[in-house]
Order: structure tokens, then C-alpha cells, then sequence
């Protein structure tokens, strides 16, 4: 299915990263917002707050993260697009109704612009110390999506494919930029709606009362959902449940449940998977970074390319679920990973937990509040290739 | 309602009436439907349901007026009314009469 | 066919006839498959699912355009057992959630059934800023005077002096007076009825649900297990006793002296029913008068 040209701004626009992810999502179908405001991330709400009275759209600035999280599980649950922004403090706040989200199999996009913490932290600076938060921020065992873009026109294409896996998946999908790419202005080019792909939501064709909220086939795959207020008399609930929405409280059903969260998205994790990757193939050393750090990691890896070393580039832009059999083909034909990320080592377990020991993992840490100096990236390249 | 005589328009009165129907497997054995019963026609029962609650019995079936309030009171969804055959209130006279002897 | 004796006497004296089992009026609005309930023996919340489904019936409103949202805790489970688009949410939120239900599907009335608990402590916030906006939400908070599904600690409700597993020598905070709460912070629609006032309750609910904006019903609901045990007050038919000789029925009552103390009288009536904007209805007016033809309503997914 192609966009509705009702939301897609085609031109060339001279826009930061907040608003071409406002842009994005409207493009992507997103007809529905709640959100609470909070520095890096308010530019996204406001523009889409000025923007969706034209499209069509439903804004509502809720009281706090945790009511915005829990509006957009239910407002996804009447069959529209839904998402929600924040940064930190709040994507804290916003894990409890994400494993709400998680639980009910409701799509949605959770957008979270990174800023140094823990805490209050740095709100104007950057970072990247939410991206355990992301994997494992909610309590309980699950799955999810998550998305780094590097750059302004990343935030508008990767929105439409976050709503798109969001679809795919019944699953939320984070969106997680940091402050650097979300006020980093530069050229974004909006093509015309029928260049834009959608998918849209499945909804269930049968008859009304053989309706299942939920299918755990053990397959990865995932039912059609419905609209709320049509008449299927849907029971959807946050606790372990079957495929009739019913709670069930014992070990057999949360296997069920639990295993079907998780195999969905990892049984389709090469299907999910979007990496970029470049001359990796007869690489000594390979730069895995994601977000903002891809871009300085780049200066990085041209200088070790003029002073000869054989560098390869990996950039995760799904950082969730992790490229886990991609670093398995690599890790055996490389010397060493270098992950540069801002933060003290997050990426980087994930990393040393697939590359098992087979080559050499070295962090390149920065606490947060700006980007890394190219040098140290390089430095660690060096090490590497040694 | 006894009356001490017969009203003059007593043929043309018509009491409502309502037969009672519980789940006897629902009720928890709460007593709201024998307590708030205007007309006292339910007792609880002496044997256990099989969850061990006593239940409602229906004591004077015929002194039914399908009020509902048990109905709306029980927490349970156990008993019910529904409409049944209005009668003239001689019928009460005689129950009353019956229960006596 | 002439009739025998015992017929005869059977149609004149109404005596019990064996009957066919036959389904419980409100079947069809009750998840009958997973019944009977979790609720405990006199606990009051079942008789306000009877009271909401009889309301909703008397409403008159399509009954596929009613949604129940629940959030956490004994009268949490409520959405679980109503055959309507019903979600069980997380504890606290269910306002919130229902809030996203009710934007997202404009047409719907979504009801919140939820405890004093979840509505008015972990979830206060959501519900004065819903109060304040307006929203067109009904709901439904059984007030059992603590948290019961943990295993009786003590609440925002809980009176002064009552006992409670985490105020085992009474307690010593003031609670809320959730009418005074509401109207305070916007609710168009405010009432308090006990367990015992099945049929007020029951027009309450009926009128809240036809009422546009925010409508909140305080329903008070023994606890035989926890509250009222510790507290030696009984079971929860002498609970409904208490109501039946406590409760004073004062519609013009001023919300401000309505606070509940220590089993003593329990001031019940509607408070207030009064017309304001909804926060779609605030919505739709100022866009369309700011932004003229370009102005395009949500309508729904």
C-alpha cells in the first residue's frame, strides 16, 4: 500500500531530526499522538500538534509518560497508527505500559531521543545509555524492535519502517535517535506519497464471534487484530494469557505466551534485520557503532584506511533485535571489533557475548554530553589490528 | 398482604409475579437475596452447593412479585427472575393460610 | 384433557414445577465461560457488574460502541468477566488507557470500572487531569476502603482509625473524599451510592453513560475478607446493614462535607449533573474556528 498523500510533505525540506521524524510518522500513517513534553524530544510533538489538524490526525498532551504510554496501547486497540515521544526521565516512566504494549501485542511507535543520564542528567546533550534500557528496560522476558537513525533524513524514512515493522510485527518498536541527530538540521527530501510504502494493519475478514485476540503458533507468526467499539467483544489484559485474550496464571501458559513473544521477533530476526556494512569482507578490524557514533566513527575509519589498515564498517540501524548470526560470520575471519557508543559499554556486551571470545572486542566508551573525538576511535582500530 | 377484608375492586387488582430461578453452583452463600427479599421467599438452604455454600432455597415460590431486587443485589449472576402469570391477590391469602396449618 | 387434582392446585397455588434450566438474563453481557468470579463470598463488586450491565441496558446505547476498561487490583478484574470490548489494563492506568480508547474510537463510550486504589492513588493523577479535560469517560470506582487484592493494606480511602495490614494500630492519614476530588477537578457528573443501592446505582451508571464528558460514580462495596474482618465489622451482609441504617441520601449535599469517617454516616446522592464541553467537543470548536475548512476531524481509524 502507497502513503495517503494527505500527509506526506514531498519537497526538499532544511529540517532537524525531531521534525523529520514528525514528518516521517505522519507519512507513515501515524494518525495518533500522546505524549508529555520533555527536552530533546518536544520539537516531534510539536510539530506534529501543528500538523495534524490538517491530516486528520488525534494529539493529546497527556499528564505524564506513563499515561501517554498506556493512551497510545489503548488507542492503537481502535486500529490507528499510535505513537509516543520522549527522552529519558520519560522512557523511564514509559516502561511500564511498554510492557503493557508488549504483552497485548499492540503496534505502536515509541520514540525516544537519547540525552546523557542516568537521572535528570544532561537534557540538552546527547547520548546513548539508553540502549540496554531498550532491550531490557520493562520487567519479564519479551522482545522488541528498536531503530537507531543517523541522521535527518534517516529519522523520516526509519519512522515510516518503524510503523511498518511495528505492523508486521504487532509488536512497539522503538525509535531510539539521540539529541544529535534530533537537532542536527540538514537537507531531507520528502518523495511523493507513491514512492512511500505502507503496510497497513491486518485487520481480521471471519466471522465475528471465531475471533482470537492472540495466535501462538510457535512459528513466529502473529493474528490479524480488530477495531475496538466493531463488535468483537474483545478481553485483552496484561496478565500471561491464551489466544482468547483469558487469563491464564500458571507455567504452561506463560511458556506459551512468554515464547511467542520472544520467537516472533526472533525467528524473524533476518527478516527484521537492517544493518550497513562496508568492505567488511576481507576486513582485519570492523567498526560496529549505530546512531550519531556511526558518523564520527566514519572520519575514524577513513584515517585508518589511509594509513593502510584494512577497516570495515558496521552500522546497526535495528541495534534490536542484535545481528547475532551476522557477527557469528564475521567473527571468525577478523581480528577484532571495535564499538565506539556513548556510553561506558552497552552495545559492546552484546557484542563480546556473539563474537564468544573468537576475536578481540574493544570499547571505545564516552560518558555522554557530546560525540567522540575521532582519534580515540582510531586508536582503538590500531590496538585491533595489531 | 392479608387484608382483614376483601376490597371492593379486589377482582380487578393484579399482582405481578416472578418465578425465581438459581444457580446453585454460582452462589457463594452470601445471603444478600434472602436478607433483602421484601416478600421473605427464599430461605438458605441446609445442604452445601458443591463449592460448600449454602444457597438459597425458594421458601413461598407463589409470594414472588418480580421485583428483582435479588436478582440485581446477588453478586454472583446465581438467581434470577423472570416474569411469570399476574394473578388476583386471593392466591396470597391462601398461601398465607397454607403456611399456618 | 381434564386437569388432575395436583394440576389444578399447581396453577392455583403457583407450587414449584420442575423447570428447564434457562439463562441468566444478563448472559449475554457476561463472559459466562469464566464464571463463577474470582470475588469473595459478600463482596460487593459483583452486584455493581449486575448494576453496570443492567445500567447499560437501560441506556439505551448500542451496546458494541460501550467499552470496559480495568485496571489492577480485586475490582480490576471486572473488564474480565464483561462480553464487551473489555481491557484489563495496568495498575493505575486504566484511565489513561481509556482515554486512548475513547480518542482513538470517538464513537465508543468507554467506561473505567476500577478500584479506590488503582482510580485514586496510583492512578490520581490520570484521573484529575481526565476530570479536568473533560473526557468523555464514565467511571466507576468500587470503593472497598483498602487494597484487598494484596491482602488488605491500607489506602487513599481508608478512614481514620480503620485497621489495615500496613496500619495495623489504624490508621492516621486523611483519606479522600473522591466526590469533593471530582468535582474539583472538573467532572460533570458526580455521585456516591453504597453496594446496597442496587437500583440508584443502576441509574447512575445508565445516566453516566449517556451523559457527554467525564462522569464519576463512587460505589462503596464491602470487603468481607480484609477490611471488614480486621476490622471485626463482620461479613459483608452486616456491612450492608451498616449502609442500609448509615446511609443518608442528600442530592443537594455540598461536596466538601462528604468526607467518610470510621463507620459512621455515609452521605449518598447525585451531587452533580451539569453541561460543559467535552474536551473533543473544546477541541473540534477551536481548530475549526482557527483553522477554518483546513481543519480535518479525527474521525476514527
Amino acid at each position: 500500500m502507497k502513503a495517503d498523500p494527505i500527509g506526506v510533505a514531498t519537497g526538499n525540506h532544511y529540517i532537524d531530526g525531531d521534525h523529520a521524524c514528525a514528518e516521517g510518522a505522519i507519512a507513515g500513517g501515524c494518525r495518533f499522538l500522546a505524549g508529555y513534553p520533555i527536552t530533546p524530544s518536544t520539537e516531534v510533538a510539536e510539530r506534529m500538534a501543528e500538523r495534524f489538524p490538517f491530516v486528520g490526525g488525534q494529539f493529546i498532551q497527556m499528564e505524564d509518560e506513563l499515561a501517554s504510554m498506556a493512551a497510545v496501547a489503548g488507542a492503537a486497540w481502535t486500529g490507528v497508527k499510535a505513537m509516543t515521544v520522549t527522552s529519558g526521565p520519560g522512557f523511564s516512566l514509559m516502561m511500564e505500559n511498554l510492557g503493557l504494549a508488549t504483552m497485548m501485542e499492540v503496534p505502536c511507535v515509541l520514540v525516544n531521543v537519547q540525552r546523557g543520564g542516568p537521572s535528570t542528567g544532561l537534557p540538552t546533550l546527547t547520548g546513548q545509555g539508553d540502549m540496554m534500557q531498550a532491550r531490557w528496560g520493562s520487567h519479564g522476558d519479551y522482545e522488541l524492535i528498536s531503530l537507531c537513525p543517523n541522521s535527518p533524513q534517516e529519522c523520516f524514512d526509519l519512522t515510516i519502517t518503524a510503523f511498518n515493522l511495528a505492523e508486521t510485527y504487532r509488536v512497539p518498536v522503538l525509535f531510539m535517535m539521540d539529541e544529535c541527530v534530533g537537532h542536527m538540521t540538514e537537507k531531507v527530501v520528502i518523495p511523493e506519497a507513491d514512492e512511500i510504502e505502507i503496510i497497513p494493519r491486518k485487520f481480521y475478514q471471519g466471522k465475528k464471534e471465531d475471533y482470537r485476540p492472540y495466535q501462538f503458533k510457535g512459528d513466529g507468526s502473529v493474528g490479524p487484530m480488530i477495531k475496538a467499539g466493531e463488535g468483537y467483544n474483545i478481553h485483552v489484559t496484561g496478565l500471561t494469557h491464551d489466544e482468547r485474550g483469558y487469563p491464564v496464571i500458571n507455567a504452561e501458559a506463560q511458556d506459551k505466551n512468554v515464547r511467542h513473544l520472544v520467537d516472533k521477533i526472533l525467528l524473524n530476526e533476518e527478516k527484521i534485520r537492517i544493518i550497513e556494512e562496508d568492505q567488511v569482507e576481507d576486513a582485519d578490524v570492523v567498526v560496529i557503532s549505530y546512531g550519531i557514533t556511526s558518523r564520527v566513527a566514519l572520519k575514524a575509519v577513513q584515517d585508518a584506511r589511509a594509513k593502510g589498515l584494512k577497516v570495515g564498517t558496521m552500522r546497526l540501524i535495528t541495534v534490536w533485535p542484535f545481528p547475532e548470526k551476522r557477527i557469528h560470520e564475521l567473527r571468525d575471519k577478523v581480528k577484532a571489533f571495535v564499538v565506539p557508543e556513548i556510553n561506558l559499554g552497552q552495545i559492546v556486551l552484546e557484542v563480546e557475548r556473539c563474537v564468544s571470545g573468537k576475536a578481540k572486542t574493544i570499547l571505545v566508551p564516552h560518558a555522554g554530553g557530546w560525540v567522540h573525538d575521532p582519534n580515540d576511535i582510531l586508536n582503538a582500530i590500531e590496538e585491533g589490528a595489531k | 398482604m392479608a387484608y382483614w377484608r376483601a376490597p371492593l375492586d379486589l377482582k380487578k387488582v393484579e399482582v405481578p409475579h416472578g418465578d425465581i430461578h438459581i444457580n446453585i453452583e454460582h452462589c457463594k452463600g452470601c445471603n444478600f437475596c434472602v436478607e433483602y427479599c421484601p416478600r421473605e421467599v427464599l430461605e438458605m438452604s441446609v445442604e452445601f452447593n458443591r463449592k460448600g455454600y449454602h444457597y438459597p432455597n425458594v421458601l413461598k415460590e407463589g409470594a414472588c412479585v418480580n421485583c428483582n431486587l435479588c436478582e440485581m443485589i446477588c453478586p454472583e449472576f446465581s438467581i434470577f427472575v423472570l416474569e411469570g402469570k399476574t394473578r388476583h391477590p386471593e392466591a396470597d391469602e391462601v398461601i398465607k393460610g397454607k403456611e399456618k396449618s | 384433557m381434564s386437569k388432575t387434582a395436583e394440576q389444578i392446585l399447581s396453577d392455583e397455588l403457583l407450587i414449584p414445577q420442575p423447570k428447564e434450566p434457562l439463562a441468566h438474563p444478563m448472559e449475554g453481557y457476561l463472559r459466562t465461560d469464566r464464571l463463577p468470579h474470582i470475588w469473595c463470598s459478600t463482596c460487593g463488586i459483583g452486584t455493581v457488574i449486575t448494576a453496570f450491565i443492567a445500567g447499560l441496558q437501560k441506556s439505551g446505547l448500542e451496546r458494541d460502541k460501550v467499552g470496559v476498561v480495568s485496571g489492577i487490583g480485586c475490582s480490576g478484574r471486572a473488564a474480565g468477566y464483561l462480553q464487551l470490548d473489555s481491557f484489563h489494563s495496568t495498575h493505575g492506568r486504566a484511565i489513561a488507557f481509556a482515554t486512548g480508547v475513547a480518542l482513538g474510537n470517538p464513537d465508543m463510550k468507554v467506561a473505567v470500572i476500577s478500584g479506590d486504589g488503582d482510580i485514586a492513588a496510583i492512578g490520581g493523577n490520570h484521573f484529575i487531569h481526565a476530570a479536568r479535560r473533560n473526557m468523555n469517560l464514565a467511571i466507576i470506582c468500587i470503593n472497598n476502603f483498602n487494597y484487598a487484592m494484596t491482602g488488605g493494606q491500607a489506602g487513599p480511602t481508608t478512614p481514620e482509625s480503620a485497621n489495615a495490614s500496613t496500619a495495623p494500630y489504624g490508621a492516621y492519614e486523611y483519606p479522600f473524599n473522591l466526590p469533593f476530588l471530582a468535582e474539583s477537578s472538573g467532572a460533570v457528573y458526580v455521585a456516591r451510592w453504597t453496594s446496597l443501592h442496587v437500583r440508584r446505582v443502576t441509574n447512575a451508571i445508565a445516566e453516566a453513560l449517556v451523559k457527554p464528558g467525564f462522569s464519576f460514580i463512587e460505589v462503596i462495596a464491602p470487603c468481607p475478607t480484609l477490611y471488614a474482618r480486621r476490622n471485626r465489622l463482620g461479613s459483608g451482609l452486616d456491612l450492608m446493614r451498616f449502609y442500609h441504617d448509615n446511609a443518608v441520601i442528600d442530592h443537594n449535599a455540598d461536596t466538601r462535607d462528604i468526607d467518610i469517617e470510621y463507620q459512621k454516616k455515609i452521605v449518598v446522592g447525585k451531587f452533580v449533573d451539569k453541561e460543559k464541553p467535552t474536551f473533543l467537543e473544546n477541541k473540534d470548536a477551536v481548530l475549526s474556528a482557527k483553522l477554518g475548512d483546513k481543519y480535518i476531524p479525527y474521525k476514527g481509524a
